[in-house]
């Protein structure tokens, strides 16, 4: 069974980002950039499920700039078996993204495909269930839990009352949620090894994807910043201040 | 110009957010007509024909929608989209999961999350955990779109009379079945309508330490919230996290102890009315956004503040 993963170059999670004076956009300038949290926690399952015997090969695959390799190295070392990059500007919207993936998915004939439930720049949360819609599949979202069984995967998903079990027959797409494992860290020897595993370049006119512009940034503003408040020293005070000052309680 | 706007509710009552998504759509301002899809959901329908400034409910039953599996709800969605310009639904799991399916069947972009209505094409939308904030124009002719309710007034529950219109549930999808759910049980509000918030941190501890969590909330008639850290620890369950990747909330109150105020945190909870933050660390960063800021050691704070309110 071969495994896709998704991953996705933004800024750290660590970094707050900067808005453009000219308000174009926000400002990654020597900004310190990583794989996406949430397709760490793709690439760490796929992993898993090689480790495990269930998946025969793991690849991963980017949808954006050549400075994307990196990140699909990251993916390499941490134990994808190859690489995908398909080259498009910084900002690839999440339909067109999903065309690319469901390009891929039936070239390769991939029987799972494991994405991130979202991106932390542009938090769209999409991607996936785009993906299955094009590819007519099910989809199993904000994954908490993974396993497959011979031609269907069973997915544990955080809803919004608590988590909730779906029976999925491949091929199938499933996106990651936080808690649904612990990634990796790369080892120097295998950030030395990944080196030399292929990493394939395509456009999206490879893949025979139009690329069509549906939504348009206009603008790209800082958010109003909020006062820090004051201080106070005590419970009494604080209780005080709540039903005085801020009528809340 | 017309509006479809997909109902979040229980069978029985609308939730809250569909009222805020409603504004929204109002903002918007062609006709509405909502979507009430379950496996049960007539009560659901006429108070959805109750809320004001709603020409018309479409009613969908059946068994297919009983799990809101999004490959059945897109589907019915999907069918009825010819009808209609903008396609919008409060965030939450359900949309999360079906929106996108109902954009991509459409050959659309998708709008998430947006926070204002500039025209009916142009919206905004946090990006960067909400450290920026986009203005975007849909280019396509229908627009599908899912609303963050915290930022929206709700709309008037009462005041319309739209008519009630039964629509076909949709086929059952045999490659997605629902296997079971294991669904937080609380007497306490939900978080995501909730006027007053309560969440800790990893600074609680343990589940058991939660209680005095709980205890606080209880007499505040609070709903309870969560790190991602005291979510991840096994402290509370998943639903009660609040921040980028959780829930998103504003209520009057939101208080948080023993919470650092990491940038994926603040996201949540940054645009509550009145945040209080009870910290040891008085560096934290949650001082910065807080109104009301106790340095000192929650175990202290929390039983004393319970007992004196
Ligand atoms: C992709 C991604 C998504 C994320 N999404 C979310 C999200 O949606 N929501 C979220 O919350 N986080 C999210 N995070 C995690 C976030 O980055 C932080 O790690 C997390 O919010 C920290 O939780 P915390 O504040 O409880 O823990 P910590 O940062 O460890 O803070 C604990 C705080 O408790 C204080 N403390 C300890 N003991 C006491 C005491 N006795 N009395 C008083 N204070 C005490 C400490 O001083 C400290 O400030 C995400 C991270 C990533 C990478």
């Amino acid at each position: 069974m071969k495994v896709l993963v998704g991953v996705k170059r933004v800024i750290d999670y660590n970094v707050k980002v900067r808005v453009k004076s000219d308000n174009t956009d926000v400002d990654l300038s020597n900004t310190k950039m990583a794989i996406n949290p949430f397709c760490e926690i793709a690439v760490e399952e796929a992993i898993r499920l090689k480790e495990a015997g269930v998946a025969t090969e793991v690849i991963a695959v980017s949808v954006g700039t050549t400075a994307s390799q990196e990140q699909l190295r990251t993916a390499l070392a941490l134990g994808a078996d190859r690489a995908i990059l398909v080259e498009s500007e910084d900002g690839a919207e999440p339909l067109n993204v999903a065309k690319a993936f469901a390009k891929i998915m039936e070239q390769e004939q991939a029987s799972l495909v494991i994405l991130g439930k979202q991106s932390i720049d542009s938090d769209n949360n999409q991607v996936g269930q785009m993906l299955a819609a094009l590819t007519k599949r099910p989809q199993g979202t904000f994954a908490s839990k993974v396993a497959v069984d011979g031609d269907s995967v069973s997915v544990t998903r955080e809803i919004d009352g608590g988590l909730r079990t779906v029976k999925l027959a491949l091929p199938a797409i499933v996106t990651t949620d936080l808690r649904l494992n612990e990634p990796r860290f790369a080892k120097l020897p295998d950030i030395m090894k990944a080196k030399r595993k292929p990493l394939e370049t395509k456009t999206f006119a490879d893949l025979g994807v139009e690329v069509k512009q549906h939504i348009q940034l206009d603008k790209v503003e800082a958010p109003a910043t909020r006062q820090g408040g004051v201080k106070v020293g005590s419970v009494d005070e604080l209780i005080q201040k709540l039903k005085d000052e801020a009528k809340v309680i | 110009m017309a509006t479809l706007l997909i109902a979040e509710h229980n069978g029985t009552e609308l939730a809250p957010a569909t009222l805020s998504a409603l504004t929204a759509a109002q903002q918007i301002g062609s006709e509405i007509t909502i979507l009430v899809a379950g496996a049960n959901a007539k009560a659901a329908a006429d108070a959805a024909a109750q809320c004001s400034g709603v020409s018309k409910v479409l009613l969908a039953e059946g068994d297919s929608l009983a799990h809101e599996l999004a490959e059945n709800l897109s589907e019915l969605i999907v069918s009825l989209a010819g009808d209609y310009s903008h396609i919008m639904a409060p965030s939450n799991s359900v949309s999360k999961d079906t929106m996108p399916r109902v954009s991509a069947l459409l050959d659309v972009g998708q709008l998430s999350d947006i926070t204002a209505v500039l025209s009916d094409a142009q919206f905004q939308r946090p990006i960067y955990a909400g450290n920026a904030i986009a203005t975007v124009t849909s280019k396509d002719a229908k627009k599908v779109i899912t609303v963050r309710a915290a930022a929206f007034d709700k709309a008037a529950a009462t005041g319309g009379s739209a008519s009630i219109e039964s629509v076909a549930a949709p086929a059952e999808n045999t490659a997605a079945t629902w296997v079971g759910d294991e669904l937080s049980k609380s007497e306490r509000p939900e978080l995501t309508a909730a006027d007053r918030i309560v969440s800790g941190g990893r600074g609680v501890g343990s589940a058991e330490n939660f209680a005095l969590i709980e205890a606080l909330a209880d007499k505040l008639g609070a709903a309870v919230g969560a790190s991602r850290a005291a979510v991840d620890s096994g402290f509370v369950a998943n639903d009660l996290q609040v921040g980028q990747t959780g829930k998103i909330v504003a209520p009057s109150l939101y208080m948080a102890f023993g919470i650092s105020g990491a940038i994926q945190h603040l996201a949540g909870m940054k645009d509550s009315k009145v945040i209080v933050a009870v910290n040891k660390d008085e560096e934290a960063p949650i001082f910065q956004v807080a109104d009301y800021g106790l340095v000192g050691d929650l175990f202290d704070v929390l039983p004393e503040l319970t007992e004196k309110l």
